[in-house]
């Protein structure tokens, strides 16, 4: 569904990324785990084209997206959560889920939209009328995902969902995740530095080490690896 | 006390102008944060376009004064629109100052190449709507005041529903709280800045309009002390803050009349200014405003 070749990008003089190379396929929950300033969220934005590509190339459903402006990317179906969740605070949580359906026209379709992200969180439904920026970092977390479900999304990029949120709120979360995944068929590319949770959730991951990918595989093998397991699952 | 009401009467009435003019300053600062100088020279474009049309419409009738009115307003919001189209979106990324700047330079453009067109003598606006005057008692009320009056307040409801009501005042809502969300939700953000420039100079025209009919003698330089004024007004009422700038200009406008009516006439334009420092002493954000540190 993505395909992301020899992809390398730089900050200035600073290089972030150095000739990366994945894909991931239709249906599938594909992490990307690694330490601070590996890279992750300088590969999400770059696909999302908030960033620019130095070299390489970004393929999303056989299109090259690589020099397309982010709205025109948001349009095919591809959806960034940005770290940090980027809500619009000081608007209501539902002028927030309306603005994920901005570029839907289809009234009925904004209205199935909606159901759906309440049957997955019904906590959003019982905030509708309230300033997004008083609500809880997990229920926050929740409402960038679900403006991200108001666009239809096809491929779904999550970046650190379970940054500063409660723990017990966290698994919450990640079963959302997958049900969205399971339910919807929405592809996810899902970016964690909770390696543990990433790789249990996930069908394949990749490892990110300062902007070089040095491991890759199914996810099941890399949480017994041991290498892996010294450096990112805590021993 | 009639006294005290006629001078509120035109305190509220030259407010309203400022407020229609210092919306536009504040939009613009909301989705771009920095302060379109230009602005107050649209105004005065707006004032001219309805020199020159008011005279191929009939004189005092309320259709050609709204004919008008709407033609002003229209020329002026593709007038801002093409300003930020050349000037300012090729400066997206630059540092503020340097956006800041060249506004300047587009003010002084705008004013200069009016004296070229319109000569720098003043001229006299005509009389587009119907004039009379009501007495309520001992206070005047011309027709004028009932228009700028009327006028306001129906673009001011306007506003407030394209803001809150519509797909794109949301999102001119979500772009001026966070232009990187707002373009993953898929919001083009040059179409709405575009729109947001449009919008502003639209009510800048009405502002000019409105303005001569009051103070009919027009000229390329007339859009400066208003400008200045409004501009304080919406730093009073909380830059970037919709309602704040309306009840800034007000505050301002009646303020000045009172003052322009007591014995320090001759402060008036001076009292503006002391407004601005003192708000700026006091409440750094204004009277509607939070304060926000800046996020590096």
């Amino acid at each position: 569904m993505l395909t992301v070749t020899d992809l390398s990008v730089s900050y200035g003089a600073i290089s972030a990324l150095g000739g990366i190379s994945f894909s991931i396929p239709q249906g599938s929950i594909v992490t990307l785990i690694g330490g601070n300033g590996a890279g992750k969220t300088t590969t999400l934005r770059t696909i999302s084209g908030l960033l620019r590509a130095k070299t390489g190339k970004i393929e999303f459903l056989g299109e090259d997206i690589t020099t397309l402006p982010a709205h025109k990317i948001v349009a095919r179906g591809l959806c960034h959560v940005p770290e940090g969740r980027m809500i619009f605070s000081n608007l209501t949580v539902d002028e927030n889920l309306a603005m994920g359906a901005y570029l839907l026209h289809d009234k009925a379709l904004i209205a199935k939209n909606r159901e759906y992200v309440f049957s997955v969180f019904p906590r959003l439904n019982e905030r509708i009328k309230q300033m997004a920026g008083t609500l809880s970092g997990g229920e926050q977390q929740m409402l960038a995902i679900g403006r991200a479900l108001m666009g239809s999304p096809k491929f779904l990029m999550l970046d650190e969902p379970s940054l500063g949120i409660a723990p017990r709120l966290i698994s919450t979360i990640f079963e959302k995740i997958v049900e969205i995944n399971r339910s919807h068929g929405i592809t996810i590319l899902l970016v964690e530095q909770n390696a543990n949770l990433a790789l249990e959730v996930s069908s394949s991951a990749y490892v990110l080490e300062t902007g070089r990918i040095v491991m890759q595989g199914e996810s099941k093998l890399l949480r017994t690896d041991p290498q892996l397991k010294a450096t990112y699952l805590g021993g | 006390m009639s006294e005290f009401l006629q001078q509120l009467l035109n305190g509220l009435s030259l407010g309203a102008i400022y407020a229609l003019i210092a919306l536009g300053y504040t939009m613009v600062y909301g989705v771009l944060r920095f302060i379109n100088f230009a602005h107050s020279d649209v105004f005065m474009v707006g004032a001219f376009i309805g020199y020159y049309l008011g005279k191929l419409v009939p004189e005092h009738t309320v259709w050609g004064g709204l004919g008008v009115l709407a033609a002003a307003m229209i020329g002026c919001a593709l007038l801002g629109m093409t300003i930020e189209r050349f000037a300012y979106r090729p400066l997206r990324s630059a540092p503020t100052l340097n956006v800041l700047i060249t506004a300047i330079g587009v003010s002084l453009l705008l004013e200069y190449t009016g004296q070229v067109f319109f000569g720098a003598a003043p001229r006299n606006f005509p009389e587009i709507f119907p004039k009379q005057n009501f007495n309520l008692g001992s206070v005047i009320v011309t027709s004028n005041q009932l228009i700028v009056i009327a006028v306001s307040i129906v673009l001011m409801i306007a506003l407030q529903l394209i803001v809150y009501r519509t797909k794109i005042g949301t999102a001119m809502r979500a772009v001026s709280l966070n232009p990187k969300a707002a373009i993953l939700m898929g919001v083009n953000n040059d179409v709405v800045i575009s729109f947001t420039f449009g919008l502003g100079s639209a009510l800048a025209a009405a502002g000019g309009i409105l303005y001569a009919l009051n103070y009919p003698s027009i000229d390329p330089l007339m859009g400066v002390m208003p400008g200045l004024k409004a501009f304080v007004a919406a730093i009073l009422g909380g830059i970037g803050n919709i309602p704040g700038a309306a009840l800034g200009g007000l505050i301002l406008g009646t303020v000045e009349t009172f003052v322009s009516g007591s014995q320090f006439s001759t402060y008036k334009d001076a009292i503006a200014f002391a407004i601005l420092i003192i708000i700026l002493l006091f409440r750094p954000a204004g009277l509607l405003g939070k304060f926000t540190v800046e996020k590096v």
